[in-house]
């Protein structure tokens, strides 16, 4: 264990902390952009500076490590007002539309801009313009927002482990691109977009759903596999509008396709809220509507339906005749009670599951 | 070993090879073979002999004669007066500018006579591509010395005793850092030469290694036996083939004649050493981000502490030294501490090599004692500003470096001296300006390079870079504003204060440096809208002096705007309204007629 | 191609090479970096697409396009800039008749580059036509040199 001062006040930490983590169990506010957790450093942004006794000049707090008996101011005038110049750096490459943006009100930058006041800005200039636009229905990429923090690169190759994305080109022209910069094409877990401090990643179906106005955050469970990922589902109007979730739940605030951006059959017209029995036969022509072969039932009269058909088809083929396969989706209970009723009451050992393929 | 009467070692560095040097080579041994004189005479190609402003140039040994601009016309001439009749060929010889009396040898003339050749000490004497050639020359004696009768405790006090500094450009002790890596548990250190000498106006690393390789490979080899490394990397800028191609022949031959690889000289020291090309972008200069270059990354700098020699390539203790720090080594160990320190001042000892250009009468590459004069340095070695101008700066450090102005001339050449007056000794670029220079313009020229260089990972330097840009371009095309100059100061020491690496802390530097001599010519760009040097071309306006004009039309017809009107024979006139200012017409005019203000 | 790439991965696990060693050894083979050449190579090395293409865009040896049968560079070194490199560019670029943020000409007979410092400061300023370096340029020997280049039917330097 190692103990510094920060800002007068002491704290002992582990050996390998660095001085943001110790400031953090502090509770003392270092502005970060760059920084994540999760991820491993960076230092790129800038905002992290701190003043060490015996270090010449101000040292990124997210990379340095801490030592015994060191001393660390983590704000002064000099120190904001280069935090400040930096910010203002960056905002003037930065489109000033928060106005619209899928992020206001949710936004590291803007909450950053808000707290240094920074309206004027001495260093208008050129800006960079990309106007190309993703063709996917999930992760809506608006490169002229991006800070170039990297937390997206690194999520994708530290923690997914797909690399589908990668710094490309150098200096002002840096930008964070796909192979041959083409659209898209991974697998859409979207973690980038969980990490983006800025609206350069967002969900192409959040669009116009609302931001943080009228906005109820219900916690629930992931219902598409087992895993069990806590979700914070984001309800406006009694419709889920986005899905998102947070560090401190058991699948650390990682979410995959399916849980990020599988909530539009919640809302979906198609979706079965009433039982439905098979009105017309199996044949091998072609039918032109598949809707019209069904009709809706009480549950009594599905239910009742169902297990006349099981009877007679286990009277006249026997129990071996029958097959159960039941869904990842439903909870563990409920799988134990269907290869019950699938062995104890049909009789048989033909029972599966979808998650063993 | 065969005997001839003259060896002619004839420079074929890069500048001297492309001014026609083989096509000499050729016309030499047909004239010699000619006049029966091949078993007398032999002609060795060498690496730069430095004084490039008169290439192509040849030395001819045991003599010293020093012959410069030859010609392939002036050749049977030369062999017919030198080799037959026993009188050096005085036109080809150099003469001293005023009193035209020519100067038969090499040591006399004063660009060389300046100098102290410890880096450069085989320079234009050895073929670079024969190993034996450099061992006639006292070579690989020192790393037999350090392998077999050395520690690895008493080398790095060796070179620590010396007071030698890192030839790179920050200037670190250069046998502290070596003690640190030794100082470092691990199974695994590595030896990495930064070739990658990215500063446009530097060339004394590109020289050494085509001229003298094995120096360099010497110098590694007993910085191998000093950290107890195994494993080296030079690295080489992709710009630099011939001296890849050169270190490649050299690391051959020595892992031929086994000192490189496994148990050297007999010695049980096992070092094996590899060379890895840059792909082309100037911050891999850096020491982070040349490592990630050589584990095969994207060149990006990562923040220090750890420092390499804790954590460097593959996370394992490095110790990371550029060309002419190793070259340095060889003569320290032979000759001890004390010879390397009778040189330089307090804080900076030995030579240190400079690529002196711009405006000089003689541009090359120069090595001289730290703690020589700026003065001794331009007007002694670099013979004055040519064409009789007057001097206006000296720039030095590359694009991290300042311009140094006249009051400044008697400074003695140190680390500490020049980051006094706002500049770096950095790699040694020397660029002299004169009055015909501007300013705003030459550092515009450096943040261009800085700008386009940025690695693009901290936002200081990204962003930074190019608004500090920005602002100089509005000046230098008339559109400053009131206030842009205290920005310029303000933007610059806030990126210089926050930047991730030594690239993005030292690119506001020109524009500072300049701004803090050469306050008064921004000023004149902004508040005149002048280019007080004539040479920001927004800021110009062309017109034909009437009484130089002869009407020759060459300048009409060379106009892309077809600003010029004149009738043939009759003075012609530009029309500013159409003119672009692109000043063709200034370098097409054989008159001078052209003026530019 | 195919052949050519195997080749290169040959080389690549003879030497300890890198992604970067593939792609200059891609470079000095077709003058440029091919998508399906770096799609290969992906998928026998397991390496990302993303990071062979983040690393072609940084380093600025490496070039997407092809490039033009003659490839003339101009040093942009200090030395050479003191001389007047700029104009040497803006020349050939008139010359040329070449549109902003474009390097080679519709014909694809030339490609115009610059490069920070050749090094040889010494006779600024400095020009390569095709990989020769040619000192002390002016505009007009410069294209003199290039009106050479145009009569010459065929080209030896960069064939292939």
């Amino acid at each position: 264990m190692v103990t510094l001062t920060i800002d007068g006040r002491k704290v002992t930490v582990r050996k390998l902390s660095t001085v943001l983590d110790a400031a953090r169990k502090l509770d003392i506010p270092i502005p970060t952009l760059c920084h994540h957790p999760k991820l491993s450093p960076s230092g790129a942004c800038r905002l992290c500076i701190v003043e060490i006794t015996n270090i010449a000049r101000p040292v990124t707090a997210c990379t340095i490590l801490v030592s015994e008996g060191m001393k660390v101011k983590t704000t002064s005038p000099y120190l904001e007002r280069l935090r400040k110049t930096t910010l203002e750096l960056l905002l003037s490459d930065h489109p000033n539309d928060c106005m619209i943006c899928e992020r206001a009100g949710d936004c590291t930058l803007q909450e950053l801009a808000y707290f240094y006041g920074i309206r004027e800005n001495r260093f208008e200039g050129e800006r960079r313009l990309y106007t190309k636009r993703d063709e996917n229905p999930f992760i809506k990429r608006e490169p002229e927002k991006c800070i170039l923090c990297g937390r997206c690169v690194k999520i994708c190759n530290e923690v997914q482990g797909v690399s589908a994305i990668d710094f490309g080109y150098r200096g002002f022209n840096t930008k964070i691109c796909t192979p041959f910069e083409k659209d898209l094409d991974c697998e859409f877990c979207g973690q980038c977009v969980a990490v983006c401090p800025t609206g350069a990643l967002t969900g192409t179906m959040w669009v116009q759903k609302g931001r943080q106005q009228d906005v109820r955050d219900v916690d629930t469970l992931c219902p598409y596999c087992g895993c069990g990922c806590s979700l914070t589902l984001h309800v406006r109007r009694n419709e889920v509008i986005r899905v998102s979730s947070s560090e401190d739940t058991i699948n650390e605030g990682w979410l995959c396709a399916k849980g990020r951006f599988g909530y539009g059959f919640i809302n979906s017209p198609d979706r079965l809220t009433k039982p439905l029995i098979r009105t017309a036969p199996k044949t091998s022509s072609l039918i032109a509507h598949y809707s019209s072969l069904f009709r809706e039932a009480s549950w009594d009269e599905a239910l009742d339906y169902v297990v006349r058909r099981l009877k007679s088809i286990k009277d006249s083929y026997g129990p071996d005749s029958i097959a159960g396969l039941s869904s990842a989706r439903c909870t563990n209970e409920e799988n134990y009670l269907f290869q019950k009723f699938i062995r104890a009451v049909i009789g048989t050992h033909n029972v599966d599951h979808c998650a063993r393929y | 070993m065969e005997r001839f009467r003259a060896n002619l070692l004839m420079c074929a560095g890069t500048s001297c090879v492309s001014c026609g040097t083989m096509n000499i080579r050729d016309a030499l041994k047909e004239e010699i073979k000619n006049r029966g004189l091949e078993k007398e005479i032999k002609i060795v190609l060498t690496g730069c002999n430095g004084y490039c402003a008169q290439g192509p140039v040849m030395v001819v040994q045991p003599e010293g004669i020093f012959y410069q601009s030859l010609t392939v016309e002036e050749i049977p001439k030369l062999v017919e007066e030198h080799f037959l009749k026993g009188r050096p060929y005085q036109k080809l010889m150099f003469k001293e500018p005023e009193k035209k009396i020519a100067i038969p040898t090499m040591n006399e003339i004063p660009f060389f006579k300046h100098q102290v050749l410890r880096v450069l000490r085989n320079r234009g004497l050895i073929d670079p591509e024969a190993l034996e050639e450099y061992i006639a020359r006292d070579g690989y004696q020192a790393a037999a010395k350090a392998l077999s009768q050395m520690t690895s405790g008493e080398i790095v006090k060796v070179v620590k005793d010396s007071g030698l500094r890192g030839r790179g450009g920050a200037g670190f002790p250069t046998g502290l850092k070596w003690e640190l890596a030794l100082r470092t548990k691990s199974d695994m250190r590595y030896v990495v030469c930064n070739g990658d000498e990215g500063d446009p106006g530097a060339f004394m690393d590109r020289s050494v290694m085509e001229a003298d390789p094995h120096s360099v490979i010497e110098g590694m080899i007993i910085c191998a036996k000093a950290i107890e490394s195994r494993k080296g990397y030079i690295y080489v800028r992709s710009e630099y083939p011939l001296a890849v191609k050169r270190l490649q022949i050299a690391i051959d031959h020595c892992y031929e004649a086994g000192l490189l690889g496994k148990n050297i000289l007999g010695t049980g020291v096992n070092f094996d050493l590899k060379i890895y090309q840059g792909a082309g972008a100037f911050v891999c200069g850096e020491e982070t981000a040349l490592m990630r270059s050589i584990e095969g990354k994207r060149g990006i700098p990562r923040a220090r502490p750890p420092f390499p020699v804790h954590q460097g390539l593959w996370d394992q203790p490095t110790v990371l030294n550029n060309v002419e720090t190793f070259a340095n080594i060889p003569p320290i160990i032979l000759n001890g501490a004390d010879w390397f320190s009778s040189l330089g001042t307090d804080m900076s000892k030995g030579t240190k090599v400079f690529a002196l250009t711009g405006r000089v009468k003689n541009t090359g590459l120069i090595e001289v004692p730290l703690g020589i004069s700026l003065k001794k340095i331009i007007y002694d070695i670099g013979g004055g500003i040519e064409s009789g101008r007057s001097f206006k700066a000296v720039q030095t450090g590359g694009p991290s470096g300042g311009c140094i102005p006249e009051k400044f001339l008697d400074l003695e050449v140190d680390y500490e001296s020049l980051a006094q007056v706002g500049s770096i000794m950095g790699s040694g670029g020397m660029v002299v300006l004169d009055e015909t220079d501007c300013m705003v313009n030459t550092a515009k020229f450096f943040l261009e390079f800085t700008q386009a260089e940025s690695c693009g990972k901290c936002i200081p330097c990204r962003i930074g870079t190019k608004r500090l840009l920005e602002i100089l371009n509005r000046v230098t095309s008339g559109n400053g504003k009131e206030g842009d100059v205290e920005l310029l100061e303000e933007l610059g020491q806030d990126i210089k204060a926050t930047s991730l690496c030594g690239l993005g802390l030292t690119a506001p530097n020109p524009v500072l440096s300049t701004i803090r001599y050469f306050r008064n010519e921004y000023e004149a760009h902004i508040k005149d809208k002048k280019c007080p040097a004539a040479v920001c071309k927004e800021l110009l306006i062309y017109s034909v002096l009437e009484e130089f004009c002869n009407g020759c039309g060459a300048c009409k017809r060379a106009c892309p705007a077809d600003a010029i009107t004149g009738k043939r024979k009759k003075i012609h006139k530009i029309d500013s309204e159409l003119c672009v200012k692109c000043g063709t017409c200034f370098d097409v005019c054989k008159f001078n007629a052209i003026k530019k203000q | 191609m195919e052949a050519a790439l195997e080749k290169i991965l040959k080389t690549y696990r003879e030497k300890e090479g890198n992604v970067i060693s593939i792609l200059q050894d891609l470079e000095e083979t077709f003058g440029y970096i091919p998508e399906n050449a770096v799609n290969w190579f992906s998928k026998k090395l397991d390496i990302p697409e993303s990071r062979f293409y983040g690393i072609t865009t940084f380093y600025a040896q490496f070039h997407l396009k092809p490039p033009g049968k003659n490839v003339i560079i101009v040093c942009r070194g200090t030395a050479c800039h003191v001389k007047g490199s700029d104009r040497l560019i803006s020349g050939l670029r008139r010359t040329f008749n070449l549109p902003e943020g474009e390097d080679t000409t519709a014909d694809r007979k030339f490609t115009i580059e610059r490069v920070a410092c050749v090094g040889t400061c010494g006779m600024a300023p400095v020009a390569l036509i095709n990989k020769k370096v040619h000192g002390k340029m002016t505009s007009n020997k410069l294209i003199k040199e290039i009106k050479i280049l145009e009569v010459k039917k065929t080209d030896t330097n960069n064939e292939g």
